[in-house]
């Protein structure tokens, strides 16, 4: 088919504290280079429209939906997505059942350690209205907006 | 304990079936109808595609029965020149490319001579549109108790009602997905479902292979909600087509919007209520009629209705009872299962009508419910006595005092005195759910567990049971570690898959932990026995035991196993629906408090009480996640969930038009268990998991009738219908800081 007959296109970016070089197809999306070029699979594809935040990851740290990034876009800019967060950072969650089926996991925990890093940003809204951008449909949200707010340093967080 | 899972997931490295790596493998696409009724005239391939590129399946790949098989042999895996609703598959493509497959799929036009379809279900058809049976109806139903003509002619009062509910999507996060391949002749499809056993019943006549032909293996699953309950029959089904045909594996995953548009919903309903009433507010007659769209095929139907139906009375005790229903074929996406099973309708209709009844006799609706709630030894309306030590009453009671009511109450009288554009108001529910399946379901299910002492000491438990959120796994867990005083992390679960795992029946009905839990119990009893070791005996000591067995019996497995065997004395008489028809109820009382805001017709729920009785609580995080989440749902179902049908398909196929509740649309959503333990449950556990979904949706609306003084009977309440409802708005005046 034509469109597979694009020319490739070699970019660079820090991936997790790494350096990475892939060839991309131009068109292709930072959530696909993600998933099926290098098998970082955590991060997930809820919707392709930007709506649920399932495929959240952190741009030049700030949260952004890799389903609407052109992952061109990425050259030279630094990507954190799941992978890249260890258990131990985790542990609020894991105790107020933030995670049930798991699959808007990955896109909350990012948008979370974004709110977690940067705690002055609740001056602009609560917990509850930040992580308005992730869709859940097991939780209620409940369990999310306490481990979060258990992260937090001022607020009985490490 | 924590969910077993919970680390695997939040860091990303649980996997899906669409994160498996495969080599070689090939996308499928599903080709669909664009029409809701009509014979298929011609298929017609672009000329843009090089079609060489592609594997295609048609009907006439299959090599046995096309169909789907659950409860008939009615809908078609494929269609075979005729189709009964918009986006029915047709065609499978597969090809290297995922991109590409998903490109040539809207390169396949299917033409069809439409035929008039049925698209309303309250409609009684003519008959060029009857398509099932001699009028339409997938199935009806009776409940009959006591004298309901007489009574209702001798009541003071009677209160009439008509209650209607949409469809409702699960949109669980992780859309339908499968991965189909040959492993020698054995055809293995894993993926994401509720029900392994389901899949493999399925695949069985449709691809004429026996159960040792096909091997099912349930991969981690993103949300179910029921919603992969039976469809995951149909997507592993094609992935098994295209797989065979092309001899390559096949990832069949949708995306959101053919997940949206193409899978079955919650069933739109319509229920009618008549009721007598005395003075005190004490039920004299329940009169009810319960219609539901059925859809294209019969599906789960039958089972939802006969759900619905037995509920739809209420958690209430009167002696003259008479509930009609039927569930109507319509050329619409089928309808399926979906957390309640056909109870939220029932209880949307009674819980909302109970409100109206209050209202009509000028009494607070909650002694209208304290006079009526069933006390031990009184009857549902099958005639099940209820003898389980609950007490409903004081649930009710608590869920108020909790919700602080009474003060609520003042402080909105004067709120909505104040303000000129902002009311509040609060409501309440009272309801139940049947844990289980219905009547001698479990017997038919005749579920199977093992538990397998391991040569290194360990347990495994093998079971069909799956997580997909809810938290088997984790409770499971602690159900076996309990029972042979182990360490949790010397308990494992087995991957379900159908050639390694007994069928211990579908993850569905609230069932789980009080049903196949308690054969997990009895199995770990039984692995003891095998042991010669007396109750109460495990830990290291069982652990050498099964190390000593081992030793002398090389080579050999040691299992546990239990059957299911019905808690004595229990009665259903199917022909009459008479009976008990679950063995167990989980009681629950709900309080809701919203704002509605009469300029722009949004409601807010601005606090949310709920105390349900679920017998003993197994783990107290998970299981009031379990609430809060099912909460949600019904939140969403009575104020957002709008699914817009245009001849038969959904319209607002997409995140960006169909609304599910963000954390910024729901309040905190407080829980509170009370547990009466049932003696026939693990550890005394009771359902949880369709519960809290019930009385979700009663308790909003509820709540916003007496915040804008009107008596709203649809849902979803969207601004649109809750403008239409007050066509009398409040007249604009000048703006109040207070009201931004």
């Amino acid at each position: 088919m034509s469109n597979e007959q694009r020319d490739r296109l070699p970019i660079s970016f820090t991936l997790n504290d790494q350096p990475m070089r892939v060839e991309i197809d131009p068109a292709e999306r930072l959530l696909d280079v993600l998933r099926y070029r290098l098998g970082l699979t955590g991060t997930k594809e809820g919707c392709a429209e930007g709506e649920c935040g399932a495929c959240t990851v952190l741009l030049d740290g700030l949260p952004v939906d890799s389903c609407l990034v052109p992952a061109y876009q990425v050259r030279g800019r630094r990507v954190e997505t799941v992978e890249s967060l260890d258990a131990e950072s985790l542990a609020t969650y894991h105790a107020s059942g933030a995670t049930q089926c798991g699959a808007c996991t990955p896109g909350v925990v990012m948008t979370a350690s974004w709110i977690v890093r940067h705690p002055e940003v609740l001056g602009r809204g609560s917990v509850r209205e930040l992580m308005a951008g992730n869709l859940c449909r097991c939780t209620g949200y409940d369990g999310i907006i306490e481990g979060i707010e258990d992260a937090i340093p001022d607020r009985g967080g490490a | 304990m924590l969910r077993r899972e919970g680390l695997s997931k939040l860091t990303g490295r649980e996997r899906y079936v669409d994160d498996l790596p495969v080599d070689d493998v090939l996308w499928g696409a599903t080709v669909r109808s664009p029409e809701p009724r009509g014979r298929i005239a011609e298929i017609r391939y672009s000329p843009t595609v090089d079609w060489s590129e592609f594997v295609i399946v048609d009907h006439t790949d299959i090599p046995g029965r096309n169909a789907v098989y659950l409860i008939e042999y009615d809908q078609p895996a494929l269609a075979p020149g005729y189709v009964r609703h918009v986006h029915e598959p047709v065609l499978l493509l597969a090809h290297p490319s995922r991109e590409a497959v998903r490109r040539a799929a809207r390169e396949v036009e299917v033409i069809v001579e439409p035929d008039p379809p049925v698209l309303d279900f309250r409609i009684d058809p003519g008959p060029p549109l009857v398509q099932y049976g001699v009028d339409n109806v997938l199935k009806r139903l009776s409940i009959l108790k006591g004298d309901v003509e007489r009574a209702l002619s001798a009541a003071p009062i009677v209160v009439e009602g008509v209650y209607e509910t949409g469809a409702q999507e699960h949109v669980y996060l992780e859309t339908q997905g499968m991965l189909a391949y040959l492993d020698g002749d054995v055809l293995v499809i894993k993926g994401s479902m509720q029900c392994p056993y389901y899949v493999l019943k399925a695949l069985k006549p449709a691809l004429d292979r026996t159960e040792a032909g096909i091997r099912v293996i349930q991969t981690p699953t993103g949300g179910g909600f029921g919603g992969k309950e039976e469809f995951p029959s149909m997507v592993a089904l094609h992935a098994g087509l295209l797989a065979l045909k092309s001899g390559r594996p096949v990832k069949l995953i949708y995306d959101r919007p053919e997940d949206m548009v193409a899978t079955t919903k919650r069933h739109p309903s319509r229920i009618r209520h008549r009721t007598g009433v005395d003075e005190d507010g004490r039920l004299l007659a329940q009169d009810i009629e319960v219609v539901m769209d059925g859809g294209a095929y019969v599906t789960l139907t039958p089972v939802v209705l006969s759900r619905s139906m037995i509920h739809a009375a209420g958690p209430y005790s009167c002696d003259n009872v008479r509930i009609l229903g039927r569930a109507m074929f319509t050329n619409s996406v089928p309808f399926g299962a979906f957390r309640g099973f056909g109870n939220p309708q029932a209880h949307f209709a009674l819980e909302r009508h109970m409100d109206v009844i209050a209202h009509t006799l000028g009494m607070d609706p909650a002694e209208l419910r304290r006079i009526n709630l069933i006390r031990d030894g009184q009857t549902t309306a099958t005639g099940q006595v209820i003898r389980d030590g609950v007490d409903r009453i004081r649930n009710l009671d608590r869920a108020l005092e909790l919700s602080g009511v009474e003060r609520r109450r003042r402080e909105h009288w004067l709120f909505n005195a104040e303000h000129r554009y902002l009311r509040r108001g609060i409501g309440m529910a009272a309801f139940y759910h049947g844990a289980g399946f219905t009547g001698r379901g479990e017997v038919m299910l005749d579920s199977r567990v093992q538990v397998e002492g391991r040569a290194d000491g360990r347990a495994e438990v093998l079971c069909a049971s799956v997580e997909m959120g809810q938290g088997q796994i984790t409770a499971f867990v602690q159900l076996a570690a309990a029972r042979l005083h182990y360490d949790p992390d010397d308990i494992l679960i087995a991957e379900p898959d159908t050639q390694r795992v007994p069928d211990s029946g579908p993850t569905v009905g609230s069932r789980t932990v009080m049903v196949v839990g308690r054969l997990v119990e009895r199995a770990c009893d039984d692995l003891r026995r095998r042991l010669g070791l007396g109750e109460g005996l495990g830990g290291d000591e069982l652990k050498r035991a099964i190390a000593d067995w081992h030793a002398s019996h090389p080579g050999e497995r040691l299992l546990g196993s239990a059957r299911y065997e019905p808690p004595p004395g229990i009665a259903w008489d199917e022909e009459h629906y008479r009976g008990d028809a679950y063995g167990a109820f989980g009681w629950a009382a709900q309080v809701a408090e919203v704002e509605v805001d009469l300029r722009t017709y949004e409601v807010q729920v601005r606090d949310f009480v709920s105390v349900q009785d679920v017998g003993t609580v197994i783990n107290p995080t998970l299981a009031r996640g379990q609430v809060q989440g099912g909460v949600a749902q019904g939140i969403s179902w009575a104020l957002l969930e709008h699914c817009a049908f245009q001849n038969g398909a959904l319209a607002n196929g997409q995140l960006t038009n169909y609304l599910i509740p963000t954390s910024a649309d729901l309040p905190p959503i407080r829980v509170e268990f009370s547990e009466v333990p049932y003696e026939h449950g693990a550890q005394g556990a009771k359902g949880i998991g369709e519960l809290p979904l019930v009385g979700s949706a009663p308790a909003v609306l509820n709540a916003v009738a007496v915040a804008v003084g009107r008596q709203p009977t649809e849902i979803p309440l969207t601004p649109e219908r809750l403008m239409a409802l007050l066509d009398d708005p409040v007249p604009p005046a000048k703006r109040r800081e207070s009201d931004l």
